[in-house]
């Protein structure tokens, strides 16, 4: 007998079978399909950490309130009040500081709004007109707060796509139209362009009115949650962080450095809490990966010896018909073969898919890595061509009589 | 042609040691047709297996065709299955969901037959066993007698040199059993030598000789002077 003979023989047995090979393919797939979209959705949302962590600006300093932590000593417990946009101004006008390009200041709150009869939570930001360019707050249709709308305590407002959305439906515009924070009217001025995000992370769910308009008509309060900084470039950060907080402990009379009632932080900082982060996310999406991998495994493994082991009673009928060892071995071999490559590569396709889904509708990138497809279905084929093949190599060194006396 | 000498088999089930089969020596010609009688438990089905190259005897010496059994290897074993012994079991072992035509053709495709001669060579012996209209029919289309004839036809189709027959009856009902043995009996009158087990008496009276086994050892080994022949050939 040839190999494209028994190739043919195999094809033919599976074909003959169809629910056995189709529950076999099943286990396959399913074993193959989880782990590539589990790894897949688990690197799709790495990803997306560190995009928008990124996407922050790499010249970008950001100063909040509170006690200095960044030098692995904790300071005084600080308050939150303690930045003012006072403090933004002087950064910003101070001789002494030459590295700093923009500085913006901001006051953020959630709160419910209204427009007519829909309303929603979300988040209210009071900025100044540099937060769009330090922030790469893009706009869609109108303009965004401007320095005479700061100083005028202007009732403007900025939506983000998705409270526009929320607030007067899919595709309405809302320029010209009002909305209500705390009893009051705002005039909408603005339309962001969507930055995606989803869940807590949606960055298309808030609204951004004048900082000043924020703090004294909104919130009755004097002092900012944050200060961003634009330093005039990636290299000067070091200097910028040293200028800005040598500046700020001068204002606020603090001589003691560790005493600092605020932090800067860097992106440098953030990415290293990001690389941990991720780290943290690389070792689950490990964990993820072998667990599936041992799942898939185990269900692949077993759907395979029992469809063989089944077939215990056919190896010796096999044999008493004059089939020999090699002949046997080899045409279950091939089936096996098959069964996993056929099934492995509906797997492959079924897991992309299946993550693409979600992707779409968790607003995540798409993400699939090659060695993870590889490992995937290296491994499940490995397990399947061998528990394929080892009980039909079992049996087929039986005597045939006992293989066909098998029950 | 076959020839046993003091062939003995004992099977070990833990402690305990089972012998199936005592010091049996025969030898069976060209051209028989050998019955094997016994109750269960008596052998008859263990000589059967270890005649067809199935099972190893634990002592003695088994010679077929002038070649010893023991000295073979699997594959060998394997070929001599092949090419010199059919088998019709009890519970015809056929493949399931597969067609007789395809079923006759699996021991041609192990003996390397070429397509065409096994495609013709099939239709031939199902037409021989009276299945000419049915060779695309699966196992499950057909009757328990119908499957022991396409059972039969695969084994006639490596032309052997011997029939087993393991209880080739023992699950048909009576009508259909006589026309697998009118069959069997057309094909040692075609000169096909043919060793039958059996329990029932009157399936043995068709075969022109019987050994009668009993715990293992010969007890009766007699020419069937009285014969049975089928209806037909009564005629």
């Amino acid at each position: 007998m040839d190999y494209k003979e028994l190739a043919l023989e195999s094809f033919v047995t599976l074909t003959l079978n169809k629910v056995r090979t189709g529950l076999a393919m099943l286990g396959v797939i399913i074993g193959i399909g989880s782990v590539i979209a589990l790894i897949s959705l688990g690197q799709a949302s790495q990803l997306f950490i560190e995009n928008q962590i990124k996407s922050l600006g790499s010249n970008l300093l950001t100063i909040s309130p509170g006690a200095q932590s960044s030098r692995g000593i904790r300071g005084a417990a600080g308050g939150k009040e303690t930045l003012t946009y006072n403090d933004a101004e002087a950064i910003k006008n101070s001789s002494e500081i030459t590295t700093v390009k923009n500085v913006s200041a901001e006051y953020n709150s959630k709160t419910q709004v209204v427009a007519g009869r829909n309303n929603t939570n979300t988040r209210v930001s009071g900025v100044t007109p540099e937060y769009a360019s330090i922030r790469n707050i893009a706009l869609s249709v109108g303009s965004f707060i401007s320095e005479s709308h700061l100083i005028g305590m202007s009732k403007v407002a900025i939506l983000g796509s998705q409270t526009s959305v929320d607030l007067f439906g899919e595709g309405v515009s809302p320029i010209g139209k009002t909305v209500r924070v705390n009893g009051i009217s705002f005039n909408i001025i603005g339309l962001m362009e969507s930055k995606g995000g989803s869940g807590f992370m949606n960055q298309d769910d808030i609204i951004f009115v004048p900082l000043t308009t924020a703090q004294k008509l909104l919130f009755g309060v004097n002092y900012v949650s944050s200060i961003y900084i634009e330093a005039v470039s990636e290299n000067v950060m070091s200097q910028a962080r040293d200028e800005i907080g040598y500046f700020l402990l001068a204002r606020h009379k603090i001589k003691d450095p560790t005493q600092a009632d605020f932090s800067i932080m860097s992106q440098e900082d953030i990415l290293g809490t990001a690389a941990q982060v991720t780290g943290t996310f690389t070792t689950l999406l490990s964990g993820i990966a072998a667990i599936s991998l041992i799942v898939g495994g185990i269900g692949i493994m077993n759907i395979m010896l029992v469809t063989v082991t089944e077939r215990t009673r056919e190896i010796g009928l096999r044999k008493a018909l004059g089939a020999k060892k090699k002949v046997i071995t080899v045409q279950f071999l091939l089936e096996a073969i098959m069964i996993t490559f056929v099934g492995g590569t509906i797997g492959v396709v079924l897991g992309m898919s299946v993550s693409s889904i979600f992707s779409r509708s968790m607003g995540l990138p798409l993400v699939f890595s090659l060695p993870s497809i590889l490992l995937a279905f290296g491994v499940s084929a490995a397990i399947g061509v061998l528990f394929g093949w080892y009980p039909a190599q079992k049996a087929a060194n039986l005597q045939p009589i006992e293989a066909l006396r098998y029950e | 042609m076959i020839k046993v000498i003091h062939l003995t088999k004992i099977y070990k089930t833990g402690e305990v040691e089972v012998v199936a089969l005592d010091n049996v020596s025969f030898e069976i010609k060209k051209g028989e047709f050998v019955a094997i009688m016994g109750p269960s438990g008596s052998g008859k089905s263990t000589l059967m297996h270890i005649l067809g190259a199935l099972d190893i005897p634990s002592k003695g010496e088994y010679w077929l065709d002038g070649e010893l059994i023991a000295n073979l290897d699997d594959d060998e074993l394997a070929e001599i299955r092949n090419k010199n012994i059919g088998f019709v079991f009890q519970a015809y072992n056929l493949l399931p969901r597969t067609s007789a035509l395809k079923n006759v053709m699996v021991p041609m495709m192990y003996g390397d037959v070429s397509k065409e001669e096994r495609m013709k060579k099939a239709k031939r012996y199902l037409e021989k066993v009276g299945l000419g209209d049915r060779i695309h029919h699966a196992p499950n289309q057909l009757s328990g007698g119908q499957q022991q004839r396409v059972a039969i036809a695969r084994a006639l189709a490596m032309n052997p040199n011997i029939i087993l027959a393991d209880e080739p009856t023992g699950n048909i009902a009576t009508k259909q059993a006589l026309e697998i043995m009118e069959i069997l009996e057309d094909l040692n009158e075609q000169g096909n030598t043919i060793l039958m087990i059996t329990h029932e008496q009157e399936i043995a009276e068709y075969a022109k000789r019987i050994i009668n086994l009993r715990d293992g050892q010969i007890v009766e080994d007699k020419n069937n002077d009285s014969r049975r022949l089928l209806p037909k050939r009564k005629e």
